[in-house]
């Protein structure tokens, strides 16, 4: 077996050098009982078997190297640059663990260290954690800080926050003896009661619209809560950074930083806080310091005195391993990118996604959903239910938009990114000319 | 001076320094230019370069939002590619990793990552999907998903399983979770709170806490067991369960382990098995046999995808049937329509919701997948008698060298002390686990578990060679010695490593969380 490099000669020292003769006289604490069971798994596979099975699987998918792909909705097709990858791939960073002896991670706590400057630089916020599982858990454990901080009870949501977010936060609250309370429309916000926690609200919103947040911060305040904003990476390239909106807690998903989609994950929370709440931050803080041996500077975890596990049953959060490797490809991505990059992504995922909109819209049928400017999503109502369109999409090598029904008649959102060139644009645009032409044929002859 | 010349100076001074360790550190004023310390990427940053090349604009350009929701700042910084990839492989090189070198962290499981595993999860048809893309679209990845679990249910013992949780800490408060929901159907709204017994993970106590229940620490015996008197003493109308580590953080199998779940059952409670040593157990050994009602799996551990210098990891929650259907979903679900078979995700009926946005970690999954099927069962049982020989092996070799606090047959890891060398010399374990980087290890896990004074959690996995741990028994050995005859050059270790011991008490005390440009000088 080629990960197990003793032989059996090494083996029978080794058992003589404990006085043992087999294998077996290993687990003499263990009842027979319990012993040796009959478990059933495939027959093993050679390494080229083994990756001939797994490729054959993987044809089985449609990924977004052999379709277009139209579909975002919180994972998405983003440009990653070749050098991402292989900084990633290195051995040194993706076969190494938790820096807990500083002197051998060196690596690792740096670009931690610029990973939390680069997402307070990307937010316009004071302090950044070292990167939470992905934006969903990060931001049910901002609602469970915000409870903590204000010693409150009430979560308000808004109804533009993801629904899965949404859902992970209706699991978290309860065993917290928290209420979670959605809300509609902003103007809802004026009359918070005086439990509300936190409000959360996400820009763009799940449906791609950017809404004016410039009072709202104000207004949440006024009722002792804070602020928690979930934001779009790509969009702070152009949008309002959550700091200059005066936002107390800012969660992002790291997946759009030059992280593949893989199915969902693994995927990186990020979130930044107001300088005043650092203590109450869950996960992990890489701070600067410097080398007693001759000063140079150095860096290692610290605060620890939050963690699960120094404070045990009286910690805030059990977060022990986060999504590191996650958050050194947001790193390198955003390195790569730098001021001019991601502006530039922004830009393009802006204006190629309007073009779709003015495009699909003139199609018959077609109507353009959103109340007020989008960025990089956008819903449309469908003459044909979406799920039918996207299921006929597939034979033009298109993966459609993702079915928004139950949220509005036949509501299909579609995401542009710049992985989507006009002639995959056009594309789209021809292949629901030509789909939907058909049903209205058939709708005629009837 | 070249820079051939300051390695040479460095080396020299790094050797000097381990010979003749002195108190007090020399300051010398260091250029973070100079080579002495990876400038940051802020600090590498110079105006005007770009280091991506994007698509020109192909569509014509549309007007932008109100200027009042647009940023007018961002402030990254500014490079070419070349300087980001030399700044990386830079930093990649101040770490010690796995394909470094033998990493024996205890309760870690650091064992070598098979490459093929990142070949097969970079695939396009793995790497490249949306997790809501219908079903129809991603029949491999649910076949994947729905084998996984298979497997995984397998090797437990367990009737049923979800991958979602994201790590393992995650997946202790699933399960707990998935016990609060299961004891509210049957109206027992009053139990409230977990026994966990004090050699546990810190994640234990704490996931208890997030799941709103108290904690009662059992203390452990002489022997490591848990006593079951005490166990006794604490079960009544009010106890949710136990959350027990199989094998324990002592590296011990606990012999009474069917008396104890089957104690907890008789009170009403539940048996939640910490999985984090699931290793030993491998192919031979079955929690669901011993009376485990749920427990998660570190698919980062025991299946070998990447730790990824802390986390991803993934962590899938196994139960009895009793407990599936409030278990978190979707789940992946196996059909056959009209003579083909396929596969769809399902929300069990009483779900206790989403604990993490989309599937679960499919980028775990695909790899641990290749490695399970790679290995089979006969691999996989080899996996754990290895990982247990292997432990056991330096326990032996390093008994009359270190204290030994159990002195039995251990599991996966063994647990040892420096308390004779703290006694003796005043060496503590700090400084032996320093000293073992000069000798080019990664010290084991220290002062954890937090029973055992001055603890070495050694774990070796099955991966390493008789060699490998003959030469890291050897280095343990010579520290020891080096405690009798001269403890000083404990004290100051590591001294050949480019950097020192840090000062974590300055960083605690004056947190510098994030680089800021230098104030303009007025």
């Amino acid at each position: 077996m080629p990960y197990i490099p003793n032989t059996d000669a090494d083996r029978q020292q080794m058992l003589a050098s404990l006085g043992l003769t087999r294998l077996t006289d290993l687990y003499r604490e263990v009842p027979a009982s319990v012993l040796d069971p009959a478990i059933a798994l495939p027959e093993p596979l050679s390494e080229s078997e083994i990756m001939a099975e797994m490729r054959r699987l993987s044809e089985k998918n449609c990924d977004a190297a052999h379709y277009a792909t139209f579909l975002g909705a919180g994972s998405y097709n983003h440009f990653s640059p070749a050098a991402v990858y292989r900084i990633m791939s290195r051995g040194e960073f993706y076969t190494a663990y938790t820096p807990y002896q500083p002197e051998l991670a060196q690596g690792t706590l740096q670009w931690t260290y610029e990973w939390q400057t680069l997402i307070c630089e990307l937010t316009g916020m004071d302090v950044a954690n070292a990167g939470m599982w992905d934006a969903s858990t990060a931001m049910a454990e901002a609602a469970i800080m915000a409870t903590n901080i204000t010693k409150r009870k009430t979560v308000v949501v808004g109804s533009g926050v993801h629904p899965h977010y949404r859902e992970v936060l209706a699991t978290y609250a309860p065993p917290h003896g928290v209420t979670v309370q959605t809300v509609k429309a902003t103007a809802d916000l004026d009359n918070l009661g005086s439990d509300v926690a936190c409000v959360i609200l996400q820009q763009p919103n799940f449906v791609g619209t950017i809404n004016d947040l410039s009072t709202m911060a104000a207004k949440i305040h006024a009722a002792g809560a804070l602020f928690i904003l979930v934001f779009d990476a790509i969009s702070l390239g152009l949008l309002k950074a959550p700091g200059e909106l005066d936002v107390d807690i800012a969660i992002g998903e790291g997946q759009s930083l030059g992280a593949p989609q893989q199915f969902g994950g693994p995927y990186s929370g990020m979130m930044a806080v107001k300088e005043k709440y650092t203590r109450s931050l869950p996960g992990r803080l890489a701070g600067m310091t410097k080398d007693t041996r001759d000063g140079k500077r150095g860096f290692v975890l610290t605060l620890q005195t939050r963690e699960q596990h120094i404070r045990r049953e009286k910690a805030t959060s059990n977060i022990c391993t986060n999504s590191a490797l996650i958050a050194l490809a947001n790193t390198a991505y955003l390195a790569l990118m730098g001021k001019y990059g991601l502006r530039r992504v922004a830009e393009i995922c802006y204006n190629r996604s309007h073009y779709l909109a003015g495009q699909i819209t003139q199609l018959p049928g077609f109507t353009l959903k959103n109340e007020g400017p989008f960025f990089k999503e956008f819903v449309v109502e469908t003459p044909i239910p979406p799920a039918e369109l996207n299921h006929r999409l597939l034979e033009h090598k298109i993966i459609g938009g993702l079915d928004v029904s139950d949220l509005l008649p036949n509501g299909w959102l579609l995401c542009v990114t710049e992985m989507n060139s006009r002639q995959q644009l056009d594309g789209l645009v021809s292949a629901l000319r030509a789909i939907t032409g058909a049903a209205e044929g058939q709708g005629n002859g009837r | 001076m070249s820079v051939l010349d300051k390695v040479v100076k460095n080396v020299t001074e790094a050797v000097d320094h381990a010979v003749h360790p002195q108190h007090g550190s020399h300051p010398h004023p260091v250029d973070p230019r100079a080579g002495a310390v990876e400038p940051l990427l802020f600090e590498l940053s110079d105006p005007g370069r770009i280091g991506v090349s994007l698509p020109d604009d192909d569509v014509p350009v549309a007007p932008l939002p109100a200027a009042h929701l647009l940023r007018e700042h961002l402030d990254l910084p500014e490079l070419s590619e070349i300087d980001v990839m030399r700044h990386f492989v830079r930093l990649s090189q101040m770490n010690y990793s796995i394909d470094s070198g033998f990493y024996p962290l205890g309760s870690c499981t650091m064992k070598y990552n098979p490459k093929v595993h990142e070949d097969v999860a970079i695939l396009p048809g793995f790497a490249m999907i949306n997790p809501m893309q219908p079903a129809e679209t991603v029949q491999g990845a649910l076949e994947v998903m729905w084998g996984l679990q298979e497997a995984l249910t397998q090797i437990t013992g367990m009737d049923s399983i979800t991958l979602q949780p994201a790590a393992g800490a995650h997946g202790e408060f699933t399960g707990i979770l998935i016990i609060r929901a299961y004891l509210h159907s049957l109206g027992q709204d009053q139990r409230d709170t977990i026994l966990v017994p004090d050699s546990a993970h810190g994640t234990n106590p704490a996931t208890t806490t997030a799941a709103g229940f108290k904690m009662i620490t059992l203390k452990s015996d002489a022997q490591g067991n848990v006593d079951l008197e005490q166990l006794s003493a604490n079960l009544n109308e009010r106890t949710v369960g136990i959350m027990l580590t199989v094998p324990s953080t002592l590296g011990l199998f606990e012999p009474n382990i069917l008396e104890i779940s089957a104690r907890v059952h008789r009170a009403g409670g539940q048996v939640y098995g910490d999985g984090a040593n699931l290793n030993a157990l491998v192919g031979h050994i079955r929690p669901g046999d011993l009376g485990i009602d749920v427990m998660h799996i570190n698919l980062h551990k025991t299946f070998t995808t990447p730790h990824g210098g802390g986390g991803p990891g993934a962590g899938p929650v196994a139960m009895k049937a009793h407990l599936a259907p409030f278990r978190p979903g979707p789940v992946i679900e196996r059909y056959e329509a009209d003579g083909a078979v396929g596969f769809r995700p399902v929300m069990p009926e009483q779900s206790i919701g989403r604990v993490k946005a989309f599937l679960g970690n499919f980028g775990m999954f695909d790899r641990a997948y290749t490695y399970i099927r790679h290995l089979g069962l006969r691999g996989l049982r080899r996996v754990s008698e290895n990982a247990i020989l292997n432990a056991n092996y330096i326990r032996g070799q390093l008994a009359g060298t270190y204290w030994l606090p159990y002195d039995r047959i251990n599991m996966h890891e063994v647990i040892l002390s420096s308390k004779n060398l703290k006694r003796d010399y005043g060496i503590k374990t700090l400084d032996v686990a320093k000293r073992l980087i000069d000798y080019g290890f990664h010290p084991p896990t220290v002062y954890f578990p937090l029973i055992v004074e001055e603890a070495l959690m050694i774990e070796p996995t099955e991966t390493e060679s008789k060699q490998t741990l003959d030469d890291f028994c050897a280095a343990m050995k010579a520290i020891a010695q080096e405690a009798r005859e001269n403890p000083d050059l404990l004290n100051h270790a590591p001294h050949t490593t480019k950097f020192g011991r840090l000062d974590e008490v300055t960083a605690a005390r004056e947190p510098n969380l994030r680089w800021r440009p230098a104030a303009p000088k007025s």
